[in-house]
């Protein structure tokens, strides 16, 4: 059985409810992030009462208070002493809390590269040699209960990955591979968002981590690489559509001809959670909508509209990518 | 006969052409439901909504002004029970048609189209 299906954009997932995402960790790294946020608001709001009550004593004062606030030595110990040791203190504490989220890959993780392109994420699951062994896209299926390294990475320009109940943000930057480590404690649905500015619509770039009880998740795995697709007549002649209208130049489905790299991988976008990376809820509607007309959704994104083709052939290109599971 | 006397002002009443909201009466149903399950399920990804503000489709028709609509998709009448039956299974009702069935059961649909008649043109 796998997690209910969430059908809310990965991005609301990612930004709004309550408790906020960001207090609310999912899993051991996450959570030391919320513990360091904690830690560092706590002592922003003592550090605020301190330089209050100093300002109240300067202004409203005896004479003599206000002698001792304006004094060398306060000076010295509030003004120099005291933030060099709490700030130091905070980065040596800071620093070790966070260090297992980067550390260098040890071999015996599940490792998946991730590469921010301009406005969506290729997945590949890797082997222990660093080799794609799946490809995939806007979407990752995790176990619960073990890290998980991501390899992030850029094709283009610099993107960030986050996914706020999972891990803190990091920069995908072009040229370099940034290691992260995430990790869900519980079976779930988990959303995220680019963080960096990417252009265009790079507030319409989501992402979703989908956790699977272990078992589960080999399952899902195992089913996914033995899978054979039996198509209907409606589908077979999306099969050819897709063919003839040009789809496959820029989009692969395993184990067919269509072989291009330029939009995400469609091997598997029938069992999305998502359309669009994030954005929208992968049913036949929004399928439809989003292959005849994805800039009205998704403004300047790298697909054309396809407006020429008429509903029939919209109904049967859909019916051809909800059977890609 | 008492009820002729009963019902002989109400045909009155219905024939002089009442708000949107009297002639598509839909007990039970919940117009911010639907909205919530109109973005729930991407009705948008179609259609430009009033009250929806992203994204506006345009695969299928503006739903502007809905209420005011005579015929559903031109051939259907536009009553509370034909519309709740269309925005769930549309190809059952209007064969051909290029609106898909959507993910949504009996009560949602009611107040999807609940949401769908406060879009009058008033
Ligand atoms: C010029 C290259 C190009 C062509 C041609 C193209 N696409 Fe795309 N497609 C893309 C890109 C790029 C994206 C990702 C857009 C984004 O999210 O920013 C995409 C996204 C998609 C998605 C959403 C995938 C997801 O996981 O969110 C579907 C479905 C899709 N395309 C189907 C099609 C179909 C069907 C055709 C042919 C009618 C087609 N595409 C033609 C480039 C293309
Ligand atoms: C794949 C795109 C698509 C999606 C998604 C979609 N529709 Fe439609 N809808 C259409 C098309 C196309 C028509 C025109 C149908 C016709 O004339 O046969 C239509 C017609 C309609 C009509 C009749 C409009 C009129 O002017 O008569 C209503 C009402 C409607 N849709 C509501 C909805 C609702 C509610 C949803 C979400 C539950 C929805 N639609 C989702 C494409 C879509
Ligand atoms: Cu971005």
């Amino acid at each position: 059985m796998s997690p209910p299906i969430s059908t809310r954009s990965a991005i609301a997932d990612a930004l709004a409810g309550w408790p906020p995402p960001v207090f609310d960790p999912a899993g051991p790294y996450a959570g030391s992030i919320t513990t360091l946020a904690w830690v560092l608001l706590v002592m922003s709001v003592v550090v605020l009462g301190v330089v209050l009550v100093a300002l109240w004593l300067a202004l409203f004062g005896s004479k003599r208070q206000r002698a001792r606030v304006g004094g060398t030595k306060a000076v010295w110990t509030g003004g120099i002493i005291f933030p060099v040791i709490v700030l130091t203190l905070l980065l040596v504490y800071g620093l070790s809390l966070t260090r297992s989220l980067t550390a260098p890959i040890r071999g015996d993780e599940m490792r998946v590269r991730i590469t921010g392109e301009m406005w969506w994420w290729r997945v590949a699951y890797l082997d222990g040699e660093g080799r794609a062994t799946m490809v995939d896209a806007n979407e990752l299926h995790i176990p619960t209960g073990r890290p998980v390294v991501l390899e992030l990475e850029s094709s283009d320009v610099i993107h960030s990955f986050w996914v706020p109940r999972l891990s803190g943000k990091l920069d995908m930057i072009p040229g370099r591979r940034n290691l992260m480590r995430i990790q869900a404690d519980r079976p779930g649905v988990f959303g995220g968002q680019c963080a960096e500015y990417c252009g265009g619509p790079h507030a319409l770039m989501g992402f979703v981590v989908v956790a699977h009880r272990p078992q589960d998740f080999a399952a899902m795995m195992a089913a996914r690489r033995t899978r054979t697709v039996a198509l209907s007549p409606q589908a077979a002649r999306g099969a050819q559509l897709f063919a003839d209208a040009g789809c496959a130049a820029c989009h692969r489905i395993a184990g067919t001809p269509a072989n291009g790299l330029a939009g995400p991988d469609l091997t598997h976008v029938g069992s999305r959670r998502s359309l669009g990376a994030g954005i929208l809820p992968n049913n036949r509607g929004t399928m439809i909508g989003w292959i005849g007309d994805s800039q009205a959704i998704k403004p300047g994104n790298r697909m054309p509209r396809y407006t020429v083709l008429p509903g029939e052939d919209l109904q049967a290109l859909a019916a051809y990518l909800e059977a890609r599971k | 006969m008492p009820t002729a006397h009963v019902l002989l002002p109400l045909l009155l009443l219905v024939a002089c052409k009442p708000p949107p909201d009297e002639r598509h009466h839909m007990p039970q149903a919940d117009a911010a439901r639907g909205k919530a399950a109109i973005e729930r399920v991407g009705c948008a990804s179609c259609h430009a909504i009033p009250g929806v503000r992203w994204p506006q489709g345009t695969i299928g028709p503006s739903l502007d002004g809905f209420a005011e609509r005579a015929l559903i998709a031109g051939r259907l009448p536009n009553r509370p029970d034909v519309l709740a039956a269309f925005v769930r299974d549309a190809p059952s009702l209007a064969p051909g048609t290029n609106m898909p069935a959507m993910p949504l059961n009996e009560e949602e649909s009611r107040d999807v189209a609940a949401y769908l008649y406060t879009l009058g043109d008033r």
